[in-house]
């Protein structure tokens, strides 16, 4: 094994009085990297040799091998099986970061994407044999615009980023068909950290709204900077404190009065799902991630999903393709012309992430309406009942209630040599991922806190007591269990200052250094 | 003679005649923790004063960093984007981000002075 998984073995390893000959510890096996595995000659195929051929490559053909690593089957199986078992996910047990929404996903869901008649599917079928998955497309259309109290809908987007990024094109593409050249888009200081760069990516100068003193967007600050240059504003509901933007409609009519549009981010839509029309609140435009609110995998597992929920007066502007219903028949309209003549393009070669759409449906149509509104309950509840079980051991940031996250700041380490950071590592040795940490920036060493509707009352109850443990640990002196944590992870500590300042980006052969390549 | 002068949002300038060097408090680089990137703006920008001139980046947060005064960007200091690291350690001296020739002295003299930075940070702990 390479003097590089040696490292870091070493640095795994926790003080135990068993000192093994092979690194393991027990059946946690020390796993080296795939190309570290390789041998000369070894594969997990037995292909005939190639007839003879005369390469017609020229100087393109390849001088040096591509450098794949040589496995036999049943080690590439044991390779990625033990990595997998050394991964976290929602399976796995509670997952709690902020503003990510780590629910369960159903295996129903799974269940139905995997009936052949949509896992089959090619999106370069003629339509006439894909009626069925562009019913569920419209199916699903319904559900989203029901849901949303909103018109429209693009489902082309990737993912929530891409959604924003949709959504502001369409709102430039407005803006831009009526003459009108605004410049300035405002980003309210409690939104999603992508507001700003998507705003950015589509070519607006961003300017922050800053929070009041309860957490919300300052009103009046927003008003005082709304004027004729100003293309949109953007903000998350509930925002990424967990509060819900209680002065909403009354901001949304001060946007509109200034001729611009209301984006809202709608990846926090779980703790509103069912009891909320963002349009009835004045939003124009808003993604939603399906991968969040209505449970399809993320973290590793997706892709995602970001359909784009939009305002009649946006919704000509929708990118392509976008499904018609003519009659009986549905199609998808690929052109900028007829109907679609205004649309600002393409986003994505095909219709969106097909999988993810019978996922999503699957969801809607096993919960009903009622269920979703219990979802979004359920969500609240879990996240208050966390607030209400800790909040008077950790700090938190505005008094409850909250909605679907909890968000606590670092004042209660304080003088403990203990910070955020040690504090969410900590949590790992207790057996949970930590929370999302250090955001939102509004308030000092941020903990935020999204349980989910998926967490037993059971669940909640054994990660309240490590949280209040580890608050009781860190007040009471003991630094270095924080300080030096993971303690009980297959690796310690990472040096995110070195990774960061000095990435290696990728493997390179030990006696093959980098001018070899 | 050289004079200091500061921001609500922990930038720094000394003046030289008719030139500010700008950078980052010390309580800045502390709050942000390991700086692991630093961007600079183009030498010739005429940056009004409060608008985003540079961008670091610790493990922690993104932070912007606005022009102390407004002007034009004459120097910028490359030394900090190639090792960051700079700016933790010497973030109201060698690490400094970057010149502005100002426009209007009058903004300078408007910033809180050393006593009064001093006294505006303890109000925050």
């Amino acid at each position: 094994m390479s003097h590089s998984s040696d490292l870091a073995r070493a640095a795994s390893a926790p003080a135990s009085p068993v000192v093994t000959a092979t690194g393991h510890r027990g059946l946690d096996r020390e796993e080296a990297l795939i190309f570290e595995l390789d041998a000369e000659g070894r594969s997990g195929v037995d292909l005939p040799e190639p007839p003879p051929v005369t390469p017609r490559l020229g100087g393109l053909a390849r001088r040096r091998p591509i450098g794949l690593p040589g496995l036999a089957e049943p080690q590439v199986v044991r390779h990625y099986v033990r990595l997998s078992r050394r991964n976290y996910a929602i399976d796995l047990g509670l997952y709690p970061l902020g503003s990510c929404t780590m629910k369960h996903n159903p295996r129903l869901n799974e269940k139905l994407a995997r009936l052949p008649g949509f896992a089959d599917l090619h999106p370069l079928q003629p339509e006439e044999t894909t009626q069925g998955a562009l019913r569920l497309m419209h199916e699903l259309t319904h559900w989203l615009t029901t849901l949303c109290g909103m018109p429209g809908v693009a489902l082309t987007p990737a993912a929530g980023a891409q959604g924003e990024l949709c959504g502001l094109l369409c709102i430039r593409a407005a803006l831009r068909a009526g003459g009108d050249q605004r410049q300035v888009v405002l980003v309210a200081d409690s939104a999603h950290g992508t507001n700003p760069a998507t705003a950015a990516m589509a070519g607006y100068r961003v300017e922050a709204v800053p929070a009041n003193a309860r957490g919300r967007v300052d009103l009046q600050a927003l008003k005082a900077r709304l004027g004729p240059d100003v293309a949109a504003m953007m903000l998350t509901n509930p925002n990424t404190c967990g509060l819900f933007e209680d002065e909403i409609a009354e901001a949304a009519a001060a946007v509109h009065a200034a001729g611009a549009f209301v984006y809202c981010d709608g990846a926090n839509f779980n703790a509103l799902v069912g009891r909320v029309r963002p349009g009835d609140l004045g939003i124009d435009c808003m993604h939603l991630n399906l991968h969040k609110t209505f449970s399809t995998p993320h973290g590793g597992g997706g892709p995602g999903s970001g359909p784009v929920m939009l305002a009649a007066a946006l919704a000509p502007y929708a990118p392509l393709p976008f499904l018609l219903r003519e009659g009986e028949r549905l199609r998808l309209v690929e052109r900028r012309e007829g109907e679609a003549a205004a649309s600002f393009g393409r986003m994505k070669a095909f219709h969106g992430q097909m999988g993810m759409f019978i996922r999503a449906l699957a969801y809607m149509l096993s919960h009903g309406g009622d269920g979703l509104k219990q979802v979004a309950e359920d969500a609240v509840l879990t996240a208050n009942y966390v607030l209400a079980r800790v909040g008077d051991v950790l700090s938190p940031s505005f008094p409850g209630p909250c909605m679907h996250e909890c968000l606590f700041d670092d004042r209660f380490l304080k003088g403990t040599g203990v910070t955020t950071l040690d504090f969410a590592k900590a949590l790992i040795d207790e057996g949970f991922h930590p929370m999302t940490m250090y955001f939102p920036l509004v308030v000092h060493g941020a903990l935020l806190i999204e349980p989910t509707e998926t967490e037993s009352l059971d669940s909640l109850e054994e990660f309240i007591a490590a949280l209040r443990h580890l608050a009781a640990e860190a007040t009471a002196g003991r630094a270095e269990r924080f300080t030096g944590a993971p303690h009980l992870a297959p690796r310690r500590r990472l040096d995110e200052t070195a990774a960061a300042r000095k990435p290696v980006l990728r493997w390179r052969p030990p006696d093959r250094p980098r001018a070899a390549e | 003679m050289s004079e200091t002068r500061f921001t609500k949002d922990h930038e720094w300038i000394r003046l030289d005649g008719t030139v500010g060097t700008c950078g980052i408090t010390d309580y800045a680089q502390q709050q942000l923790g390991d700086v692991v990137f630093v961007e600079l703006p183009e030498i010739g920008r005429k940056v009004a004063k409060g608008e985003q001139t540079a961008v670091v980046e610790s493990v922690k947060a993104a932070a912007e960093i606005y022009a102390p005064v407004g002007g034009e960007v004459v120097a910028t200091n490359a030394a900090i984007v190639d090792e960051p690291a700079k700016v933790n350690a010497a973030a109201m001296g060698d690490a400094w981000f970057f010149r502005l020739r100002l426009a209007d002295p009058r903004e300078f003299a408007a910033l809180m002075s050393d006593a009064e930075y001093q006294r505006f940070v303890e109000g925050l702990q």
